[in-house]
C-alpha cells in the first residue's frame, strides 16, 4: 500500500497502463508540453512521445470525435476535456456518435473511449471551473459514468474503464485530486464499473453519495456517530451509469431510511434517479421518506467565496442536520 | 496499343475499357436503384428514402480510386454510389430500405442510407451533419500511428462545411497530415438552403487553404475528372503529403429526402437546366464516343442491373423483419 492523493492515483494507473499498452493515446489540451492544468501528465511528452500525448487545438467537439475515430481503428483513446465545463461543445459526439454507434450499427461497431473530465466545485472556480455535469450523460444509454471518490477506487476504475468495450466518462472531482488521500494497493488490481461500495457500516440510516460530497457525508456520520450515537451508513455509487441498484436497496432495506446527497443542482440530478428507484422498489421497508439533499437550483456556483460556501452549505452544516432530522422521524 | 490507350483521357489515367464499363455498371446500378428505391416509398412499401440522382458522378468517380478492404470509408447519407463501389450489394442496400434484420448497416434501427459495415471498411454514420468529419480524422490517425496504407475517404454535402464538426475534423487532419481525402458533394443547397445564404465564397475548396492543405474544384458530373481528382489526392495521402479537400460541384435532381418538396425552394426551369449534364448520361456517352460501348450494349448492360434490382427488391421484401424484442440488443457490448 502506498498513501496517495486521488490526482497521483489516477497520474500512476494511467502512466503504468500506458506504458503497458501502445494503443493507448492521450489527447486534449496542453496535456503535453504543459503536462496538463493538473499535471496529470506532466513529463509524458518525453517519456511517451508526442504521437501518444496530443496536444490539441483548443476544440472539444473535435478531441471527442477524433477520439471516437481513434477508437474505430484499433487505438484506446483518452481525450482529456480540461474543465467538464467546457465538455457542452462534445455533446454531440457523445450523445449522438459514441453512444449510439454499437447500437446503431446492430453490434457491428464499437467505441471504446474514456472520456476524462475535471468537475465540481469548492475550489474558486466560479460558473465555469465547477459545474457537475454528471446527470446529462447518466441520462444516455450508450454511455457509462463513474465518478470516483476515493485514490484506490479512481486507480482501479480508471483501469476498468480502459479494459471496457464502450465509451466511459470518467469524472474526476478536482476537490479531491489534493485534498483526499488514501492507501492504494501497490499490486495490480481494478474496480468494477457498476459496483457500489460501502464506505461506512451504520443501522440506523444509509446516505448514498459520490465524488466530494460523500466525503462530506462521511464527516457528518461520524460526528453523528460522536454525538448521537446514530449509525449511519454511507454508500459511495461510485458508478452513476450504470448504477449499482441491488447496494443500495440492500442498504435501505437494513436501515429503513434513505438520504442522497450530491453536489449537482438538485432537479433532475443524480438524486431524483436514486431516490425513485428507492420509492418504488423498497417502499415498504421504509420508515420515512427517503429525502435529497443536493445543491440549489442556480445555474452554477459563483465566484465569490460566501456565494460559493453558500452553494456548497446553504445552512450551517446542512448535510449533518439533515441526517440528524432523518434519524428522529 | 498502349501508345492508342494513352491517348484517351481514360487512357491517361490507366483505365481500360474493361475498367469503363465496371464504372458505367456501377453509375447506372446507382441511378436505376435509387430510383427504384424511390417507387419503392411511393408504393408505400418503404415509409423513407433518400434520393442521391444526380451525385453519380462524383461518387462513382471518386470512389473508384479507392481500394476495396483497405482503404476506410465514410460516406453520407446520400452515397449510395459511394457505398455501392465499397461492395455494398443492391439486396443489402434494399435490406435497409425495408428496415430488415439482416440490414448490413443497422438491422434496421437506422432510417435507409445511414450506411455501416465493418466488414466492408464503412464506418457507421449518422443523421447529424458532419459528425464523421473528425472520425476520419482519428481513424487517419490510427491508420498512421500503426503504419497502415491504409487511405480514409470522408464524403459530405455543402451543407456540412458550416459545421463547427467540419473545420475541426479538417484542421487536425492538416496539424497531423493525415492519410484522407475529405470530398464535397456541392449540390448547391442545404436542404433548402442556397449557396449564397451557407457561405460568402464561391467554392468550398478554399477552405482547405485555412487548414494547410490542398483544396481542388472538379466538375461532379464528370466521373473521370472526379475520379482523377481522386487518385491524386489519394496518393497524395498515401506518400505522407496529408489530406486534400476535393470539392465536385453538382445538383440534386429529387428532393432532399422522399419527405421534402423541392418546389418551394427551387424552380423547375433549374432542376430541367441541370439535368442537361447529368452524369450519367454524360459518361454513357463518352463510352459510345470511344467506342466502349455500343446501343445495343448500353441496352444490354441497363437490362441485366434491372433484372438484378428487381430480384434484390424481391428478396429483400421477402426477409424477415427484426423481432421487436431486439431493440434491447446492443446498447453495450454483450457477453459472449
Amino acid at each position: 500500500m502506498t498513501e496517495k492523493n486521488v490526482v497521483t492515483a489516477i497520474r500512476d494507473a494511467l502512466h503504468d497502463e500506458m506504458a503497458q499498452d501502445e494503443r493507448i493515446v492521450l489527447l486534449g489540451e496542453d496535456v503535453g508540453a504543459r503536462g496538463g492544468v493538473f499535471r496529470i501528465s506532466d513529463g509524458w511528452v518525453a517519456e511517451f512521445g508526442e504521437r501518444r500525448v496530443i496536444d490539441t487545438p483548443l476544440a472539444e467537439s473535435g478531441i471527442v470525435g477524433v477520439a471516437i475515430g481513434m477508437a474505430l481503428h484499433g487505438l484506446l483513446p483518452v481525450a482529456e476535456i480540461q474543465f467538464a465545463d467546457f465538455i457542452h461543445p462534445a455533446f454531440d459526439q457523445l450523445v449522438s456518435e459514441a453512444a449510439r454507434l454499437r447500437y446503431r450499427s446492430n453490434g457491428d461497431f464499437g467505441c471504446p473511449i474514456v472520456i476524462r473530465t475535471p468537475y465540481g466545485g469548492g475550489i474558486h472556480g466560479a460558473l465555469y471551473h465547477s459545474q457537475s455535469i454528471e446527470a446529462y450523460y447518466a441520462h444516455v444509454p450508450g454511455l457509462k459514468v463513474v465518478a470516483p471518490s476515493t485514490p484506490a477506487d479512481a486507480a482501479g476504475l480508471l483501469r476498468s474503464a480502459l479494459r471496457d468495450p464502450d465509451p466511459v466518462m470518467f469524472l474526476e472531482h478536482k476537490k479531491t485530486y489534493r485534498a483526499i488521500k488514501g492507501d492504494v494497493p501497490d499490486t495490480y488490481f481494478t474496480t468494477p464499473i457498476g459496483r457500489a461500495d460501502v464506505k461506512r457500516e451504520g443501522t440506523d440510516l444509509t446516505c448514498v453519495s459520490y465524488g466530494y460530497a460523500l466525503h462530506q457525508c462521511l464527516d457528518a456520520a461520524a460526528r453523528l456517530e460522536d454525538d448521537e450515537d446514530v449509525s449511519v451508513e454511507v454508500v459511495d455509487v461510485r458508478s452513476l451509469a450504470p448504477l449499482d441498484v441491488s447496494t443500495i436497496l440492500e442498504s435501505v432495506r437494513k436501515t429503513g431510511k434513505a438520504i442522497v446527497v450530491y453536489e449537482d443542482n438538485r432537479t433532475y440530478g443524480a438524486g431524483a434517479e436514486i431516490v425513485a428507484t428507492i420509492a418504488e422498489q423498497a417502499m415498504f421497508d421504509l420508515d420515512a421518506p427517503p429525502t435529497r439533499v443536493g445543491g440549489p437550483d442556480i445555474p452554477a456556483m459563483p465566484f465569490a467565496a460566501p456565494l460559493e460556501h453558500y452553494y456548497l452549505e446553504p445552512e450551517p452544516d446542512h448535510i449533518y442536520r439533515r441526517m440528524r432530522e432523518l434519524a428522529a422521524f | 496499343m498502349s501508345t492508342q490507350v494513352a491517348e484517351t483521357p481514360h487512357g491517361a489515367l490507366g483505365l481500360s475499357g474493361e475498367d469503363l464499363v465496371a464504372m458505367y455498371r456501377s453509375i447506372v446500378t446507382a441511378r436505376l436503384l435509387d430510383e427504384a428505391a424511390l417507387r419503392q416509398n411511393r408504393m408505400g412499401r418503404a415509409p423513407f428514402v433518400v434520393p442521391g440522382a444526380g451525385h453519380e458522378g462524383c461518387q462513382i468517380g471518386t470512389a473508384w480510386a479507392m481500394r476495396r478492404g483497405v482503404d476506410i470509408w465514410l460516406p453520407y447519407y446520400r452515397d449510395l454510389g459511394v457505398v455501392l463501389v465499397a461492395g455494398m450489394t443492391p439486396v443489402e442496400v434494399f435490406l435497409g430500405v425495408f428496415a430488415k434484420a439482416e440490414d448490413p448497416s443497422s438491422g434496421g434501427r437506422q432510417m435507409p442510407s445511414h450506411w455501416g459495415s465493418r466488414r466492408l471498411g464503412i464506418i457507421s454514420g449518422s443523421s447529424p451533419i458532419a459528425t464523421q468529419v473528425p472520425h476520419a480524422a482519428g481513424i487517419a490517425y490510427a491508420v498512421k500511428y500503426r503504419e497502415e496504407d491504409a487511405v480514409v475517404g470522408c464524403w459530405f454535402g455543402d451543407g456540412a462545411t458550416s459545421e463547427g464538426d467540419w473545420h475541426e475534423g479538417l484542421n487536425f487532419a492538416g496539424i497531423h497530415r493525415l492519410p484522407v481525402v475529405f470530398v464535397c458533394e456541392n449540390n448547391q443547397y442545404a436542404i433548402s438552403v442556397p449557396q449564397s445564404k451557407q457561405m460568402a465564397v464561391k467554392d468550398v475548396a478554399v477552405r482547405a487553404e485555412g487548414y494547410g492543405f490542398p483544396g481542388v474544384v472538379v466538375d461532379g458530373n464528370d466521373v473521370l475528372a472526379c475520379y482523377a481528382a481522386m487518385r491524386k489526392a489519394h496518393e497524395r495521402a498515401r506518400a505522407g503529403e496529408g489530406p486534400t479537400l476535393i470539392e465536385c460541384k453538382t445538383y440534386r435532381y429529387l428532393p432532399h429526402t422522399s419527405d421534402d418538396d423541392d418546389k418551394s425552394y427551387r424552380s423547375r426551369e433549374e432542376v430541367e437546366e441541370a439535368r442537361h449534364r447529368d452524369p450519367v448520361v454524360q459518361f454513357g456517352r463518352y463510352l459510345t464516343e470511344h467506342g466502349v460501348i455500343d446501343e445495343a450494349g448500353d441496352e444490354a448492360l441497363r437490362i441485366e442491373v434491372k433484372t438484378k434490382i428487381e430480384s434484390a427488391i424481391q428478396a429483400a421484401w421477402e426477409a424477415q423483419d427484426p423481432e421487436p424484442e431486439s431493440a434491447l440488443r446492443h446498447v453495450f457490448e454483450e457477453p459472449t
